[in-house]
């Protein structure tokens, strides 16, 4: 373009409310400040809308048809701020509470209003693992109808009652394992994007749980078993613990890891083919809850070695407060333990009790292993396990 | 004993949408920020309003074109100075239009005599008071039927302008009177289909609201309106103040955009009374 042929938009017969504003804030967008733009076209408003609408942009006129391009053009664009980069190699240490709820990368108009997560640093909450994680979690997502509900339960019916004692402790269970992440979870500064996910899924793959152990306890009865106090009580603690790396700690690396070491057992020795199915399908989401929490504590403790004294502290300070409560009660042990016979022969309650024991240093085996995962040595390991609540979550 | 500062800038604004409040916050706290101790006082109409500034119960007042001239006016019968200190850029250089349905038989204004011709509260300048005195200027008589939506705030809620745009589109009226910018936003949301109207006149520019001040106002009042006239847009603190209250930026006041109002108001004497309470 020549410097005596200012730049020209043709908006042709569209009026400037019907799009047209669209084609002159392009042109605009294409010129350096300073220069003009002149607007062309047949709709018989156009001056004097185009005189309304540049006004309110802030844009000088010259004549009736010429714009000025000034920063005005850039309207909201003008200052704003990227929220770090878009990509997970974008997330950064702390990010600004005016970022809010955008997307990581997005340009933050300036004065956007500050949003203040209290879960906004990088070393309290990421890791790398969590994109991997929650694609994996998002196609791993099951329907709780494809279980077989149409299975022949033919057990004795004390043993039936077995099952539904121990579906009623489960599902208080898994309320707990969905409460604590759903709280959390708005709490991350949503800059932690994929962290977001990764609690929303596990709140939705409880939700399935409760679901599917709900329905199991009331497959062949009307009613569920017992609530003991001191279940409630161990629980309680969990959803006490205000701190996000402490309560991941108890709940998803000690409580979820004992949990799963549980469903296994489920898996293999629930007396019907039902509940095995059940039992194998949320001990696969349970593994990925555990794998999530050791991911982000291990990337926590490695920001903040000072981490670990606190994690001992509070496996300690729950045990103290659950020192005076029963532990695990007798009617879900002594349900597991018949659960697991399948039957009132002799031989088959000794397998059964057998069985119940091995699951307790199972446990205990499993905890130890996820503790020195985090870097705890083997006599820390243990006597860490030994002090997670009897329990088991 | 808590007591209110007596040093303290006082404004008066009218309080025509509950927004007002969160606008006048917002200044008061950069202000206050910036060093200047200011604070505002919300009026139910502007009549009140200025009846107030009359009787020195605040310094500063954001008045409607309107409100300014009956400032001006009942200043000059008591001798007392008035001034306007700041405007808005967009309160300059507006125009009125008059709409008429794209399928009329009006081809000039002229065509309009005794014509139904919706306009807005009876106290808009905008939308009633200059578009119906420059139909009159030309000779044009119309039949004026107001749309009254909340009498007393001059105009600032749009609502009057809509109704008599709504009354056009149901041809209960042959014309309808609004600010040109409204052409395009009556548009946009749709109460005038596409290329269901077209503008048949448009007035001369005329400017809007100001910040009036009479008499000597306050020993702050240079600092405030130095201040006002340094916001900026690109300011962040300031942008959702400006954005709110419909501005890019503060113009020095100017008088010439008000001639056309004064005029209209002594042609429909609708200040009259007005003044003649207030004495």
């Amino acid at each position: 373009m020549s410097p005596s042929s200012p730049p020209t938009v043709d908006l042709g017969a569209l009026p400037l409310a019907a799009g047209g504003h669209l084609l002159v804030r392009r042109a605009l967008r294409a010129l350096p400040d300073g220069a003009r733009l002149t607007v062309v076209g047949s709709d018989a408003t156009l001056a004097l809308d185009l005189r309304a609408w540049a006004r309110g942009s802030g844009l000088p006129m010259e004549g009736e048809r010429t714009l000025v391009r000034t920063p005005a053009a850039e309207g909201r664009w003008r200052g704003a701020e990227r929220a770090g980069g878009a990509s997970p190699e974008g997330v950064v240490a702390a990010p600004s509470p005016r970022w809010g709820l955008a997307l990581r990368g997005a340009a933050v108009e300036a004065g956007s209003p500050p949003l203040h997560f209290p879960l906004a640093t990088r070393a309290e909450v990421w890791t790398d693992e969590a994109a991997r994680m929650y694609r994996k979690a998002a196609a791993a997502q099951w329907d709780p109808a494809s279980l077989p509900w149409d299975t022949v339960i033919d057990h004795p019916p004390e043993v039936e009652d077995a099952v539904v004692q121990v579906m009623t402790y489960l599902v208080e269970n898994e309320v707990a394992a969905l409460l604590v992440p759903a709280r959390f979870l708005a709490q991350v500064h949503p800059h932690f994007r994929e962290v977001l996910q990764v609690l929303a899924v596990q709140a939705a793959d409880e939700a399935r749980h409760i679901e599917v152990f709900s329905r199991r306890a009331l497959h062949l009865r009307d009613v569920p078993g017992l609530s003991t106090a001191g279940g409630q009580a161990s629980l309680a603690t969990l959803l006490a613990e205000p701190d996000f790396a402490l309560s991941t700690f108890l709940l998803s690396v000690l409580g979820e890891g004992s949990f799963l070491t549980l469903l296994w057992f489920l898996a293999e020795h629930a007396p019907d083919p039902l509940t095995r199915a059940i039992a194998r399908a949320t001990a696969t989401d349970e593994a990925r809850h555990v794998a999530f929490g050791l991911a982000h504590l291990g990337a926590h403790l490695a920001a903040e070695p000072d981490l670990r004294v606190r994690l001992v502290n509070a496996v300690t300070r729950r045990h103290q407060a659950l020192a005076g409560t029963a532990g695990l009660n007798e009617e879900v042990h002594d349900a597991l333990l018949l659960l697991a016979a399948g039957g009132w022969e002799h031989a088959r309650l000794a397998a059964g009790a057998a069985r119940v024991t091995r699951l307790a240093s199972d446990m205990d085996e499993g905890r130890q292993q996820r503790l020195k995962i985090l870097g705890f040595d083997a006599a820390e390991a243990e006597a860490m396990s030994s002090l997670h609540t009897r329990n088991f979550m | 004993m808590l007591r209110a500062p007596s040093d303290t800038l006082l404004l008066g604004a009218v309080a025509y949408d509950p927004k007002v409040v969160t606008i006048w916050e917002g200044f008061r706290l950069w202000f206050a920020e910036h060093g200047v101790d200011f604070d505002f006082v919300l009026y139910s109409n502007y009549e009140r309003q200025v009846a107030a500034h009359l009787n020195g119960e605040f310094h500063v007042a954001w008045n409607s074109p309107l409100a300014w001239i009956e400032a001006r006016r009942a200043a000059l019968a008591r001798g007392v100075a008035c001034e306007a200190v700041a405007m808005r850029d967009t309160d300059q250089d507006l125009t009125s239009l008059v709409i008429v349905r794209a399928d009329a038989p009006y081809r000039t204004v002229a065509d309009l005599a005794g014509a139904r011709v919706g306009v807005g509260a009876g106290d808009s300048p905008q939308a009633t008071l200059l578009p119906l005195h420059w139909l009159a200027e030309q000779g044009v008589a119309v039949d004026a039927r107001r749309f009254d939506v909340l009498v007393g705030k001059h105009g600032d809620h749009v609502g009057g302008e809509r109704d008599a745009a709504r009354a056009l589109m149901r041809g209960e009226v042959d014309a309808c009177c609004l600010i040109d910018g409204n052409h395009a936003a009556f548009t946009k949301e749709g109460t005038f289909p596409l290329g269901a109207v077209r503008v048949l006149g448009q007035t001369p520019p005329y400017d809007h609201c100001n910040m009036t001040v009479l008499g000597d106002g306050h020993p702050k009042m240079g600092r405030f309106v130095e201040l006002l006239l340094s916001m900026s847009w690109d300011d962040p603190a300031v942008r959702p103040l400006l954005e709110m209250e419909g501005l890019r930026a503060w113009r020095p006041g100017r008088l010439e955009g008000y001639v056309a109002l004064e005029a209209a108001v002594d042609r429909f004497g609708t200040i009259d009374a007005f003044l003649a309470d207030v004495g």
